[in-house]
């Protein structure tokens, strides 16, 4: 799948309705060529959901095995009622998210939606005589170019941020940002609402941007 | 100010909007006073700069893939469910 930014060929097995179809007719038929592909197109994203909610890249990748042999099991009742790609990852999030039950990693979420995603200590108060509500500690540009994010020390302050995001924000950042996986098909994987979804993508993105402000240290008074 | 203009977009408050910004989501009086406030304010043109940078990088993280012991598992679970 890939990043639409990103992705060049491998985004041929991206659903339109046609090859959605074809795809499916494809596994209930036993093409086993067009197991692999599925298989190897989706490995990035189901191993991505699946490590929100295990530690270890074993276990991550036993859960992906285990959501392979579940659609087996169900494609013969499934229904279309979403893509193959939504329910498949559906399926993924599911026994992730048991898993960590068992595990006691996570405990089941609440969506965490309230509050302000930005700090409000960074703004001057209400009761300013001036500039109320505007920067206090303002951002300043970063010291890299932007292709330098990715090199390897920005890139583990990235890193590090996505692990520490509650378990719902990082699904929603996986999906869209991580993986370029559209808002409506988001919110079918992981069930939550429009207004939620973009909530929590919210939270999540400020949150890494955070990250890599602080690690810049890049701020100054206003 | 005018009766008709609207009240203007404070930092405080365009920072919790990004999102809906980016996406396309806010209504057009909104969108309208975001922009006014980021054509005036140096700081907000960073922070939005600063979020799409981010959305960026994530994006071009690199993938992952699964293990060949994996797929190879997964493989030969194919093959045995082909003959069911
Ligand atoms: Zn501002």
């Amino acid at each position: 799948m890939g990043h639409p930014s990103s992705s060049g060929a491998s985004s041929q097995l991206d659903h339109a309705e046609g090859t959605e179809g074809a795809l499916l007719e494809g596994i209930r038929e036993g093409d086993e060529r067009v197991f692999a592909e599925l298989m190897q197109e989706w490995s990035s994203v189901m191993l991505r959901l699946a490590l929100v909610h295990v530690e270890s890249r074993a276990v991550a990748e036993e859960v992906v095995q285990e959501a392979w042999l579940t659609v087996l099991r169900d494609i013969g009742r499934f229904e279309r009622r979403s893509s193959l790609r939504t329910w498949v990852l559906g399926i993924v999030v599911n026994l992730a998210r048991s898993r960590a039950r068992v595990e006691r990693r996570t405990v089941p979420l609440p969506a965490d939606v309230a509050g302000a995603a930005v700090e409000p200590a960074r703004f001057r108060p209400p009761d300013s005589r001036r500039w109320a509500g505007h920067w206090a500690l303002g951002p300043v540009p970063w010291p890299l170019p932007e292709d330098a994010l990715l090199a390897s020390e920005t890139r583990r302050v990235i890193v590090d941020a996505i692990a520490a995001l509650p378990a719902l924000q990082r699904e929603v950042l996986v999906l869209r940002d991580l993986e370029g996986v559209g808002a409506a098909e988001t919110c079918n994987v992981l069930g939550l609402s429009d207004t939620n979804q973009r909530v929590l993508l919210h939270r999540a993105r400020t949150r890494v941007r955070n990250a890599l402000e602080w690690y810049f240290d890049a701020t100054e008074p206003t | 100010m005018s009766e008709t203009h609207p009240p203007e977009m404070l930092c405080r408050e365009l920072v919790e909007v990004v999102t809906d910004y980016l996406e396309h989501r806010l209504s057009p009086r909104d969108r309208a006073r975001f922009e006014a406030h980021l054509a005036e304010c140096e700081y907000c043109e960073t922070y939005l700069e600063q979020m799409r940078q981010t959305i960026r990088a994530l994006g071009r993280l690199p993938e992952e893939s699964l293990s060949v012991d994996a797929r190879d598992g997964l493989l030969t679970a194919f093959r045995d469910w082909t003959r069911r």
